[in-house]
Protein backbone atom coordinates (compact mmCIF):
# COMPACT_ATOMS: atom_id res chain seq x y z
CA UNK A 1 0.00 0.00 0.00
CA UNK A 2 1.42 3.38 -0.95
CA UNK A 3 0.70 6.69 0.71
CA UNK A 4 -1.17 8.96 -1.72
CA UNK A 5 0.32 12.36 -2.69
CA UNK A 6 -2.59 14.17 -1.09
CA UNK A 7 -1.54 13.05 2.39
CA UNK A 8 1.88 14.58 1.97
CA UNK A 9 0.35 17.80 0.71
CA UNK A 10 -2.09 17.99 3.63
CA UNK A 11 0.77 17.32 6.05
CA UNK A 12 2.96 20.00 4.40
CA UNK A 13 0.15 22.56 4.43
CA UNK A 14 -0.55 21.86 8.09
CA UNK A 15 3.15 22.17 8.95
CA UNK A 16 3.37 25.42 6.98
CA UNK A 17 0.34 26.83 8.80
CA UNK A 18 1.76 25.89 12.21
CA UNK A 19 5.02 27.60 11.28
CA UNK A 20 3.20 30.67 10.03
CA UNK A 21 1.17 30.78 13.22
CA UNK A 22 4.41 30.71 15.24
CA UNK A 23 5.79 33.59 13.18
CA UNK A 24 2.68 35.66 13.85
CA UNK A 25 2.02 34.70 17.45
CA UNK A 26 5.37 34.17 19.19
CA UNK A 27 7.10 37.24 20.63
CA UNK A 28 10.55 35.74 21.10
CA UNK A 29 12.69 36.34 18.01
CA UNK A 30 14.21 32.86 18.23
CA UNK A 31 10.74 31.27 18.35
CA UNK A 32 9.81 33.31 15.28
CA UNK A 33 12.90 31.97 13.53
CA UNK A 34 11.86 28.43 14.52
CA UNK A 35 8.47 29.12 12.94
CA UNK A 36 10.22 30.14 9.72
CA UNK A 37 12.22 26.91 9.78
CA UNK A 38 8.97 24.93 10.11
CA UNK A 39 7.61 26.76 7.07
CA UNK A 40 10.76 25.93 5.10
CA UNK A 41 10.50 22.25 6.10
CA UNK A 42 6.90 22.20 4.93
CA UNK A 43 8.12 23.49 1.57
CA UNK A 44 10.73 20.73 1.46
CA UNK A 45 8.11 18.06 2.12
CA UNK A 46 6.04 19.56 -0.69
CA UNK A 47 8.96 19.62 -3.12
CA UNK A 48 10.12 16.09 -2.40
CA UNK A 49 6.57 14.71 -2.59
CA UNK A 50 5.95 16.46 -5.92
CA UNK A 51 9.29 15.22 -7.21
CA UNK A 52 8.60 11.61 -6.21
CA UNK A 53 5.03 11.47 -7.50
CA UNK A 54 5.09 13.74 -10.56
CA UNK A 55 8.56 13.97 -12.09
CA UNK A 56 10.80 11.22 -10.67
CA UNK A 57 13.03 11.39 -13.79
CA UNK A 58 13.77 15.13 -13.45
CA UNK A 59 15.83 16.07 -10.39
CA UNK A 60 14.80 19.76 -10.12
CA UNK A 61 12.67 19.13 -7.05
CA UNK A 62 15.46 17.42 -5.14
CA UNK A 63 18.01 20.05 -6.14
CA UNK A 64 15.61 22.75 -4.99
CA UNK A 65 15.40 21.07 -1.55
CA UNK A 66 19.20 21.00 -1.21
CA UNK A 67 19.38 24.72 -1.98
CA UNK A 68 16.58 25.47 0.48
CA UNK A 69 18.60 23.70 3.20
CA UNK A 70 21.75 25.64 2.38
CA UNK A 71 20.08 29.02 2.20
CA UNK A 72 18.10 28.38 5.39
CA UNK A 73 21.35 27.59 7.21
CA UNK A 74 22.99 30.82 5.99
CA UNK A 75 19.91 32.78 6.92
CA UNK A 76 19.75 31.29 10.41
CA UNK A 77 23.44 32.10 10.94
CA UNK A 78 22.94 35.76 10.07
CA UNK A 79 19.70 35.95 12.03
CA UNK A 80 21.15 34.46 15.20
CA UNK A 81 24.17 36.77 14.95
CA UNK A 82 21.81 39.74 14.72
CA UNK A 83 19.91 38.48 17.77
CA UNK A 84 23.11 38.13 19.81
CA UNK A 85 24.09 41.66 18.85
CA UNK A 86 20.63 42.94 19.86
CA UNK A 87 20.76 41.02 23.13
CA UNK A 88 24.11 42.63 24.00
CA UNK A 89 22.71 46.15 23.79
CA UNK A 90 19.16 45.59 25.06
CA UNK A 91 19.21 42.43 27.19
CA UNK A 92 16.09 41.20 25.41
CA UNK A 93 15.08 39.63 22.11
CA UNK A 94 11.36 40.02 22.66
CA UNK A 95 10.15 41.59 19.43
CA UNK A 96 7.52 43.65 21.27
CA UNK A 97 10.25 45.41 23.24
CA UNK A 98 12.41 46.14 20.20
CA UNK A 99 10.35 49.17 19.33
CA UNK A 100 12.50 52.26 19.34
CA UNK A 101 11.70 53.05 15.71
CA UNK A 102 8.17 54.39 15.82
CA UNK A 103 6.29 57.45 14.74
CA UNK B 1 28.01 26.68 -25.59
CA UNK B 2 31.73 26.56 -24.83
CA UNK B 3 33.46 27.84 -21.70
CA UNK B 4 34.84 31.08 -23.16
CA UNK B 5 31.37 32.01 -24.39
CA UNK B 6 29.93 31.38 -20.92
CA UNK B 7 32.67 33.51 -19.36
CA UNK B 8 31.95 36.30 -21.83
CA UNK B 9 28.23 36.27 -21.07
CA UNK B 10 28.78 36.17 -17.32
CA UNK B 11 31.49 38.85 -17.35
CA UNK B 12 29.67 41.37 -15.11
CA UNK B 13 28.96 38.73 -12.46
CA UNK B 14 32.50 37.34 -12.54
CA UNK B 15 34.03 40.82 -12.24
CA UNK B 16 31.84 41.54 -9.21
CA UNK B 17 32.64 38.21 -7.59
CA UNK B 18 36.39 38.79 -7.93
CA UNK B 19 36.06 42.43 -6.84
CA UNK B 20 34.25 41.40 -3.67
CA UNK B 21 37.08 39.13 -2.58
CA UNK B 22 39.79 41.60 -3.66
CA UNK B 23 38.12 44.28 -1.53
CA UNK B 24 38.29 42.02 1.53
CA UNK B 25 41.91 41.16 0.69
CA UNK B 26 42.94 44.78 0.22
CA UNK B 27 41.32 45.63 3.53
CA UNK B 28 43.52 43.12 5.37
CA UNK B 29 46.50 45.35 4.59
CA UNK B 30 44.66 48.52 5.64
CA UNK B 31 46.54 51.14 7.58
CA UNK B 32 44.75 53.02 10.33
CA UNK B 33 44.73 56.45 8.63
CA UNK B 34 43.38 54.94 5.41
CA UNK B 35 39.88 54.50 6.89
CA UNK B 36 38.64 52.18 4.17
CA UNK B 37 39.37 54.53 1.28
CA UNK B 38 41.43 51.97 -0.67
CA UNK B 39 38.79 49.28 -0.24
CA UNK B 40 36.07 51.66 -1.39
CA UNK B 41 38.15 52.72 -4.39
CA UNK B 42 38.71 49.09 -5.41
CA UNK B 43 34.98 48.40 -5.01
CA UNK B 44 34.02 51.39 -7.14
CA UNK B 45 36.53 50.44 -9.85
CA UNK B 46 35.14 46.89 -9.86
CA UNK B 47 31.58 48.19 -10.17
CA UNK B 48 32.56 50.51 -13.02
CA UNK B 49 34.25 47.61 -14.83
CA UNK B 50 31.15 45.47 -14.29
CA UNK B 51 28.97 48.30 -15.63
CA UNK B 52 31.20 48.58 -18.72
CA UNK B 53 31.04 44.81 -19.19
CA UNK B 54 27.26 44.94 -18.98
CA UNK B 55 27.16 47.80 -21.49
CA UNK B 56 29.49 45.87 -23.81
CA UNK B 57 27.21 42.84 -23.59
CA UNK B 58 24.20 45.06 -24.14
CA UNK B 59 25.61 46.28 -27.45
CA UNK B 60 26.46 42.77 -28.59
CA UNK B 61 22.70 42.27 -28.01
CA UNK B 62 22.72 38.75 -26.65
CA UNK B 63 19.54 36.80 -26.27
CA UNK B 64 20.65 33.67 -24.55
CA UNK B 65 20.20 31.57 -21.48
CA UNK B 66 23.48 30.63 -19.83
CA UNK B 67 23.71 27.39 -17.86
CA UNK B 68 19.94 26.82 -18.28
CA UNK B 69 19.15 29.38 -15.58
CA UNK B 70 20.61 32.84 -16.26
CA UNK B 71 19.11 34.95 -19.02
CA UNK B 72 21.54 37.35 -20.63
CA UNK B 73 19.01 39.62 -22.29
CA UNK B 74 18.57 43.35 -22.73
CA UNK B 75 15.91 43.57 -20.01
CA UNK B 76 18.26 42.08 -17.42
CA UNK B 77 21.30 44.03 -18.62
CA UNK B 78 19.36 47.29 -18.36
CA UNK B 79 18.62 46.64 -14.68
CA UNK B 80 22.22 45.53 -14.10
CA UNK B 81 23.62 48.78 -15.49
CA UNK B 82 21.14 50.87 -13.49
CA UNK B 83 21.76 49.13 -10.17
CA UNK B 84 25.55 48.86 -10.54
CA UNK B 85 25.67 52.65 -11.01
CA UNK B 86 23.40 53.05 -7.99
CA UNK B 87 25.61 50.87 -5.78
CA UNK B 88 28.78 52.66 -6.95
CA UNK B 89 27.25 56.04 -6.02
CA UNK B 90 26.27 54.68 -2.61
CA UNK B 91 29.82 53.41 -1.99
CA UNK B 92 31.45 56.74 -2.89
CA UNK B 93 29.07 58.57 -0.59
CA UNK B 94 29.62 56.10 2.29
CA UNK B 95 33.37 56.66 2.59
CA UNK B 96 33.22 59.64 4.90
CA UNK B 97 30.13 58.41 6.71
CA UNK B 98 31.51 54.99 7.57
CA UNK B 99 35.02 56.12 8.51
CA UNK B 100 35.17 56.05 12.30
CA UNK B 101 31.71 54.46 12.67
CA UNK B 102 32.87 50.89 12.11
CA UNK B 103 36.06 48.88 12.24
CA UNK B 104 34.95 46.49 9.49
CA UNK B 105 35.09 48.80 6.49
CA UNK B 106 36.41 46.26 3.99
CA UNK B 107 33.53 43.94 4.77
CA UNK B 108 31.08 46.81 4.38
CA UNK B 109 32.20 47.63 0.84
CA UNK B 110 32.60 43.95 -0.06
CA UNK B 111 29.01 43.31 1.07
CA UNK B 112 27.79 46.18 -1.11
CA UNK B 113 29.63 44.64 -4.07
CA UNK B 114 28.09 41.24 -3.26
CA UNK B 115 24.69 42.92 -3.03
CA UNK B 116 25.26 44.22 -6.57
CA UNK B 117 26.17 40.66 -7.59
CA UNK B 118 22.96 39.40 -5.97
CA UNK B 119 20.91 41.96 -7.91
CA UNK B 120 22.72 40.92 -11.06
CA UNK B 121 21.80 37.25 -10.51
CA UNK B 122 18.26 38.10 -9.47
CA UNK B 123 17.35 40.24 -12.49
CA UNK B 124 18.48 37.54 -14.93
CA UNK B 125 17.19 34.44 -13.13
CA UNK B 126 14.90 32.34 -15.33
CA UNK B 127 14.52 29.45 -12.96
CA UNK B 128 12.50 29.33 -9.75
CA UNK B 129 15.49 27.92 -7.84
CA UNK B 130 17.73 30.77 -8.96
CA UNK B 131 15.02 33.38 -8.30
CA UNK B 132 14.83 32.08 -4.73
CA UNK B 133 18.62 32.03 -4.31
CA UNK B 134 18.89 35.54 -5.77
CA UNK B 135 16.22 36.91 -3.44
CA UNK B 136 17.85 35.31 -0.39
CA UNK B 137 21.37 36.34 -1.45
CA UNK B 138 20.25 39.95 -1.73
CA UNK B 139 18.25 39.71 1.51
CA UNK B 140 21.05 38.21 3.59
CA UNK B 141 23.59 40.82 2.46
CA UNK B 142 21.00 43.52 3.10
CA UNK B 143 20.27 42.30 6.65
CA UNK B 144 23.96 42.57 7.52
CA UNK B 145 24.29 45.98 5.85
CA UNK B 146 21.20 47.35 7.62
CA UNK B 147 22.57 46.24 10.99
CA UNK B 148 26.16 47.15 10.22
CA UNK B 149 26.52 49.76 12.98
CA UNK B 150 26.88 47.28 15.83
CA UNK B 151 25.96 48.70 19.20
CA UNK B 152 23.72 51.28 17.55
CA UNK B 153 20.22 50.35 18.73
CA UNK B 154 18.45 51.87 15.74
CA UNK B 155 20.61 50.08 13.20
CA UNK B 156 20.25 46.75 15.01
CA UNK B 157 16.51 47.15 15.25
CA UNK B 158 16.30 47.99 11.54
CA UNK B 159 18.20 44.79 10.77
CA UNK B 160 16.20 42.44 13.03
CA UNK B 161 12.89 43.74 11.71
CA UNK B 162 14.09 43.34 8.15
CA UNK B 163 15.40 39.86 8.96
CA UNK B 164 12.27 38.51 10.63
CA UNK B 165 10.09 39.92 7.89
CA UNK B 166 12.37 38.84 5.07
CA UNK B 167 12.78 35.29 6.40
CA UNK B 168 9.00 34.81 6.63
CA UNK B 169 8.45 36.35 3.20
CA UNK B 170 11.13 34.02 1.80
CA UNK B 171 9.32 30.98 3.22
CA UNK B 172 6.01 32.14 1.74
CA UNK B 173 7.70 32.70 -1.63
CA UNK B 174 9.06 29.16 -1.47
CA UNK B 175 5.68 27.66 -0.66
CA UNK B 176 4.25 29.39 -3.74
CA UNK B 177 7.15 28.07 -5.81
CA UNK B 178 6.65 24.51 -4.52
CA UNK B 179 3.01 24.70 -5.61
CA UNK B 180 4.10 25.94 -9.04
CA UNK B 181 6.53 23.05 -9.30
CA UNK B 182 3.78 20.64 -8.34
CA UNK B 183 1.37 22.15 -10.85
CA UNK B 184 3.76 22.18 -13.77
CA UNK B 185 6.52 19.68 -12.99
CA UNK B 186 9.22 22.18 -13.86
CA UNK B 187 11.19 24.95 -12.18
CA UNK B 188 11.96 26.80 -15.41
CA UNK B 189 9.91 30.00 -15.67
CA UNK B 190 9.12 29.58 -19.36
CA UNK B 191 8.15 25.92 -18.93
CA UNK B 192 5.99 26.88 -15.95
CA UNK B 193 4.30 29.50 -18.13
CA UNK B 194 3.60 27.01 -20.92
CA UNK B 195 2.29 24.37 -18.54
CA UNK B 196 -0.01 26.87 -16.82
CA UNK B 197 -1.28 27.98 -20.21
CA UNK B 198 -2.06 24.40 -21.15
CA UNK B 199 -4.13 24.71 -18.00
CA UNK B 200 -6.50 22.09 -16.76
CA UNK B 201 -8.89 22.43 -13.88
CA UNK B 202 -6.26 23.67 -11.40
CA UNK B 203 -6.47 27.37 -12.33
CA UNK B 204 -7.42 28.29 -8.75
CA UNK B 205 -4.29 26.62 -7.36
CA UNK B 206 -2.19 28.57 -9.86
CA UNK B 207 -3.82 31.69 -8.49
CA UNK B 208 -2.89 30.68 -4.93
CA UNK B 209 0.71 30.15 -6.06
CA UNK B 210 0.67 33.53 -7.81
CA UNK B 211 -0.46 35.32 -4.65
CA UNK B 212 2.16 33.52 -2.52
CA UNK B 213 4.93 34.34 -4.99
CA UNK B 214 3.76 37.94 -5.13
CA UNK B 215 3.85 38.14 -1.32
CA UNK B 216 7.41 36.83 -1.32
CA UNK B 217 8.69 39.11 -4.05
CA UNK B 218 6.52 42.11 -3.16
CA UNK B 219 8.29 42.54 0.15
CA UNK B 220 11.52 43.38 -1.71
CA UNK B 221 9.69 46.11 -3.60
CA UNK B 222 7.94 47.23 -0.34
CA UNK B 223 4.42 46.81 -1.70
CA UNK B 224 1.54 47.17 0.77
CA UNK B 225 0.58 44.89 2.60
CA UNK B 226 4.10 43.42 2.59
CA UNK B 227 5.77 46.70 3.53
CA UNK B 228 5.74 46.73 7.35
CA UNK B 229 9.51 46.36 7.61
CA UNK B 230 10.26 49.20 5.20
CA UNK B 231 9.70 52.41 7.19
CA UNK B 232 11.59 51.16 10.24
CA UNK B 233 14.43 49.66 8.24
CA UNK B 234 14.89 52.72 6.01
CA UNK B 235 14.72 54.92 9.11
CA UNK B 236 17.09 52.94 11.31
CA UNK B 237 19.64 51.65 8.80
CA UNK B 238 22.81 53.68 8.11
CA UNK B 239 21.66 56.39 5.67
CA UNK B 240 23.70 55.20 2.64
CA UNK B 241 22.18 51.74 3.15
CA UNK B 242 18.69 53.25 3.27
CA UNK B 243 19.53 54.86 -0.06
CA UNK B 244 20.62 51.47 -1.42
CA UNK B 245 17.63 49.53 -0.07
CA UNK B 246 15.08 52.02 -1.33
CA UNK B 247 16.53 52.18 -4.85
CA UNK B 248 18.78 49.46 -6.30
CA UNK B 249 17.32 46.70 -4.13
CA UNK B 250 13.79 47.86 -4.87
CA UNK B 251 14.52 48.07 -8.61
CA UNK B 252 15.71 44.45 -8.48
CA UNK B 253 12.44 43.53 -6.76
CA UNK B 254 10.43 45.11 -9.56
CA UNK B 255 12.65 43.58 -12.24
CA UNK B 256 12.10 40.07 -10.89
CA UNK B 257 8.36 40.61 -10.36
CA UNK B 258 8.19 41.77 -13.98
CA UNK B 259 10.10 38.78 -15.31
CA UNK B 260 8.26 36.17 -13.22
CA UNK B 261 4.83 37.58 -14.07
CA UNK B 262 5.47 38.12 -17.76
CA UNK B 263 7.21 34.79 -18.35
CA UNK B 264 5.54 32.40 -15.89
CA UNK B 265 2.06 33.91 -15.48
CA UNK B 266 1.07 35.39 -18.86
CA UNK B 267 -2.03 33.20 -18.75
CA UNK B 268 -3.12 34.84 -15.49
CA UNK B 269 -2.89 38.42 -16.73
CA UNK B 270 -6.59 39.21 -16.15
CA UNK B 271 -6.18 37.95 -12.58
CA UNK B 272 -2.96 39.70 -11.72
CA UNK B 273 -4.07 42.96 -13.27
CA UNK B 274 -6.79 43.11 -10.61
CA UNK B 275 -4.55 41.96 -7.75
CA UNK B 276 -1.67 44.28 -8.65
CA UNK B 277 -4.05 47.16 -9.30
CA UNK B 278 -5.52 46.86 -5.80
CA UNK B 279 -2.02 46.56 -4.29
CA UNK B 280 -0.83 49.61 -6.24
CA UNK B 281 -3.72 51.73 -4.93
CA UNK B 282 -3.15 50.57 -1.34
CA UNK B 283 0.60 51.17 -1.64
CA UNK B 284 0.18 54.69 -2.99
CA UNK B 285 -2.38 55.75 -0.40
CA UNK B 286 -0.66 54.20 2.60
CA UNK B 287 2.78 55.52 1.66
CA UNK B 288 1.66 59.03 0.83
CA UNK B 289 -0.87 59.54 3.63
CA UNK B 290 1.56 58.30 6.29
CA UNK B 291 4.40 60.37 4.85
CA UNK B 292 2.23 63.47 5.31
CA UNK B 293 2.39 63.38 9.10
CA UNK B 294 6.09 62.55 9.56
CA UNK B 295 8.27 64.99 11.47
CA UNK B 296 11.57 63.42 10.50
CA UNK B 297 12.55 63.90 6.87
CA UNK B 298 14.31 60.52 6.76
CA UNK B 299 11.14 58.76 7.87
CA UNK B 300 9.12 60.86 5.45
CA UNK B 301 11.38 59.71 2.61
CA UNK B 302 10.95 56.13 3.87
CA UNK B 303 7.16 56.35 3.52
CA UNK B 304 7.45 58.32 0.30
CA UNK B 305 9.50 55.49 -1.19
CA UNK B 306 6.61 53.12 -0.39
CA UNK B 307 4.28 55.52 -2.19
CA UNK B 308 6.67 55.61 -5.16
CA UNK B 309 6.57 51.79 -5.30
CA UNK B 310 2.81 52.11 -5.84
CA UNK B 311 3.29 54.36 -8.88
CA UNK B 312 5.92 52.04 -10.33
CA UNK B 313 3.61 49.04 -9.92
CA UNK B 314 0.99 50.83 -12.04
CA UNK B 315 3.24 50.19 -15.03
CA UNK B 316 2.99 46.44 -14.46
CA UNK B 317 -0.77 46.66 -13.94
CA UNK B 318 -1.15 48.35 -17.33
CA UNK B 319 1.32 46.15 -19.18
CA UNK B 320 0.42 45.66 -22.85
CA UNK B 321 2.08 45.26 -26.23
CA UNK B 322 1.57 48.94 -27.09
CA UNK B 323 4.87 50.17 -28.60
CA UNK B 324 4.86 53.62 -26.94
CA UNK B 325 2.99 53.11 -23.68
CA UNK B 326 3.53 49.42 -23.01
CA UNK B 327 3.72 49.84 -19.24
CA UNK B 328 6.92 47.91 -18.72
CA UNK B 329 8.99 50.65 -20.39
CA UNK B 330 7.33 53.08 -17.96
CA UNK B 331 8.47 50.90 -15.07
CA UNK B 332 12.02 50.93 -16.43
CA UNK B 333 12.35 54.68 -17.06
CA UNK B 334 10.66 55.36 -13.71
CA UNK B 335 13.11 53.12 -11.85
CA UNK B 336 16.09 54.51 -13.75
CA UNK B 337 15.20 58.07 -12.79
CA UNK B 338 14.11 57.04 -9.31
CA UNK B 339 17.50 55.43 -8.55
CA UNK B 340 19.28 58.75 -9.07
CA UNK B 341 16.59 60.87 -7.43
CA UNK B 342 16.12 58.85 -4.27
CA UNK B 343 19.83 58.13 -3.74
CA UNK B 344 20.35 61.88 -3.99
CA UNK B 345 17.57 62.69 -1.54
CA UNK B 346 18.69 60.13 1.05
CA UNK B 347 22.37 61.02 0.77
CA UNK B 348 21.60 64.69 1.26
CA UNK B 349 20.50 63.74 4.77
CA UNK B 350 24.11 62.78 5.60
CA UNK B 351 25.47 66.32 6.12
CA UNK B 352 22.23 67.30 7.90
CA UNK B 353 22.58 64.35 10.29
CA UNK B 354 26.23 65.16 10.82
CA UNK B 355 25.45 68.73 11.82
CA UNK B 356 22.49 67.90 14.06
CA UNK B 357 24.03 64.79 15.61
CA UNK B 358 21.58 62.35 14.01
CA UNK B 359 18.28 64.19 13.83
CA UNK B 360 16.66 64.86 10.45
CA UNK B 361 13.60 66.72 11.76
CA UNK B 362 12.01 69.40 9.63
CA UNK B 363 13.52 72.12 11.87
CA UNK B 364 16.98 71.11 10.70
CA UNK B 365 15.96 72.24 7.21
CA UNK B 366 14.68 75.65 8.32
CA UNK B 367 16.38 78.43 6.41
CA UNK B 368 18.80 76.05 4.73
CA UNK B 369 18.62 78.13 1.56
CA UNK B 370 20.35 81.09 3.23
CA UNK B 371 22.84 78.93 5.15
CA UNK B 372 23.86 76.56 2.33
CA UNK B 373 22.22 77.63 -0.94
CA UNK B 374 23.86 74.86 -3.00
CA UNK B 375 22.67 72.04 -0.74
CA UNK B 376 19.17 73.53 -0.59
CA UNK B 377 19.04 73.79 -4.37
CA UNK B 378 20.08 70.13 -4.83
CA UNK B 379 17.52 68.97 -2.24
CA UNK B 380 14.81 70.99 -4.00
CA UNK B 381 15.70 69.36 -7.31
CA UNK B 382 15.44 65.84 -5.85
CA UNK B 383 12.16 66.64 -4.10
CA UNK B 384 10.70 68.18 -7.25
CA UNK B 385 11.67 65.06 -9.14
CA UNK B 386 10.08 62.82 -6.48
CA UNK B 387 6.92 64.92 -6.72
CA UNK B 388 6.93 64.42 -10.48
CA UNK B 389 7.23 68.04 -11.64
CA UNK B 390 8.96 68.74 -14.99
CA UNK B 391 11.73 69.06 -16.20
CA UNK B 392 12.94 66.18 -14.01
CA UNK B 393 13.30 62.41 -14.24
CA UNK B 394 10.37 61.90 -11.87
CA UNK B 395 8.02 63.62 -14.30
CA UNK B 396 9.07 61.44 -17.24
CA UNK B 397 8.65 58.25 -15.19
CA UNK B 398 5.19 59.26 -14.00
CA UNK B 399 4.23 60.36 -17.52
CA UNK B 400 4.98 56.99 -19.10
CA UNK B 401 3.42 54.98 -16.27
CA UNK B 402 0.24 57.07 -16.14
CA UNK B 403 -0.03 57.17 -19.93
CA UNK B 404 0.08 53.36 -19.97
CA UNK B 405 -2.71 53.27 -17.38
CA UNK B 406 -4.89 55.70 -19.36
CA UNK B 407 -4.06 53.84 -22.56
CA UNK B 408 -5.53 50.69 -21.03
CA UNK B 409 -8.75 52.61 -20.18
CA UNK B 410 -8.17 52.19 -16.45
CA UNK B 411 -9.63 55.60 -15.72
CA UNK B 412 -10.37 55.07 -12.01
CA UNK B 413 -6.81 53.85 -11.39
CA UNK B 414 -5.43 56.87 -13.24
CA UNK B 415 -7.59 59.24 -11.21
CA UNK B 416 -6.51 57.68 -7.91
CA UNK B 417 -2.86 57.92 -8.98
CA UNK B 418 -3.30 61.59 -9.91
CA UNK B 419 -4.91 62.24 -6.53
CA UNK B 420 -1.88 60.65 -4.90
CA UNK B 421 0.60 62.84 -6.73
CA UNK B 422 -1.27 65.85 -5.33
CA UNK B 423 -1.07 64.47 -1.77
CA UNK B 424 2.61 63.67 -2.31
CA UNK B 425 3.41 67.12 -3.71
CA UNK B 426 2.14 68.58 -0.45
CA UNK B 427 4.77 66.94 1.75
CA UNK B 428 7.62 67.19 -0.75
CA UNK B 429 7.04 70.90 -1.26
CA UNK B 430 6.67 71.35 2.50
CA UNK B 431 10.36 70.55 2.91
CA UNK B 432 11.19 73.11 0.21
CA UNK B 433 9.04 75.64 2.11
CA UNK B 434 11.03 74.92 5.27
CA UNK B 435 14.30 75.42 3.40
CA UNK B 436 13.36 78.66 1.65
CA UNK B 437 10.76 80.46 3.73
CA UNK B 438 11.29 79.45 7.36
CA UNK B 439 13.45 81.19 9.95
CA UNK B 440 16.59 79.25 10.86
CA UNK B 441 16.45 77.73 14.29
CA UNK B 442 20.03 76.45 13.91
CA UNK B 443 23.02 78.39 12.67
CA UNK B 444 25.79 77.59 10.28
CA UNK B 445 26.13 75.93 6.91
CA UNK B 446 26.00 72.18 6.36
CA UNK B 447 29.10 70.91 4.64
CA UNK B 448 28.92 67.77 2.51
CA UNK B 449 32.29 66.07 2.01
CA UNK B 450 33.91 66.26 -1.42
CA UNK B 451 33.03 62.66 -2.38
CA UNK B 452 29.44 63.15 -1.30
CA UNK B 453 29.18 66.43 -3.22
CA UNK B 454 30.44 64.68 -6.39
CA UNK B 455 27.79 61.99 -6.00
CA UNK B 456 25.05 64.55 -5.40
CA UNK B 457 26.06 66.54 -8.48
CA UNK B 458 26.15 63.37 -10.63
CA UNK B 459 22.67 62.51 -9.36
CA UNK B 460 21.37 66.01 -10.03
CA UNK B 461 22.82 66.03 -13.56
CA UNK B 462 21.25 62.64 -14.30
CA UNK B 463 17.88 63.70 -12.88
CA UNK B 464 17.86 66.75 -15.16
CA UNK B 465 19.30 64.86 -18.14
CA UNK B 466 16.59 62.18 -17.98
CA UNK B 467 14.00 64.92 -17.63
CA UNK B 468 15.24 66.98 -20.56
CA UNK B 469 16.56 64.32 -22.97
CA UNK B 470 13.73 61.90 -22.23
CA UNK B 471 13.47 60.90 -25.87
CA UNK B 472 17.06 59.63 -25.91
CA UNK B 473 16.57 57.49 -22.80
CA UNK B 474 13.21 56.19 -23.99
CA UNK B 475 14.67 55.04 -27.31
CA UNK B 476 17.27 53.16 -25.32
CA UNK B 477 14.69 51.61 -23.00
CA UNK B 478 12.24 50.72 -25.77
CA UNK B 479 15.11 48.78 -27.31
CA UNK B 480 15.66 46.92 -24.02
CA UNK B 481 12.34 45.17 -23.77
CA UNK B 482 13.52 41.78 -24.98
CA UNK B 483 13.07 39.04 -22.43
CA UNK B 484 14.50 35.65 -23.25
CA UNK B 485 11.84 33.06 -22.77
CA UNK B 486 13.09 30.13 -24.80
CA UNK B 487 13.60 27.29 -22.40
CA UNK B 488 16.94 25.55 -22.24
CA UNK B 489 15.38 22.23 -21.40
Amino acid sequence: MTVPLTWYLIFATALFSIGFFAVLARRNAIAVLMGVELMLNAVNVNLVAFWRYLTPEDLSGQIFVVFVFAVAAAEAAVGLALMISIYRTRKTINVDEINELRL
Amino acid sequence: MNVSEIIRLLLPELILLITGFVVIGVDLARRREDEGRTAAAVAVVGLILATLAAIYLYYSSPNEIVLFTLAVDLYGLFFKVASFIGVALVIIASVNFMAGRSKYLGEFYALLVFAALAISVLVSATNLILVYIGVEFLSITSYILAGFLRGNERSEEAAIKYFLYGASAGAILLFGMSLLYGLTGSTDLAAVGQALEAGGDMHWLGLVALVLVLAGLGYKASLVPFHQWAPDTYDGAPTPISAFLSTASKAAGFAVIGRVFLVAFPDFQPDWTVVLGAIAVLTMFLGNLTALKQKSVKRMLAYSSIGQAGYILLGLVAVSSDPTFGGINGVMIYLFGYIFTNIGAFLLLLPIEKKSGGSTDMEQFDGLATRSPGVALLMSLFLISLAGIPPTAGFIGKFYVFAAVINQRMILLGALAALNTIIAAFYYLNVIRHMYFAESSVDGAVAPSRGLMTVLVINAVMVLAIGIFAQFFMTWINGSLTLVTASGF
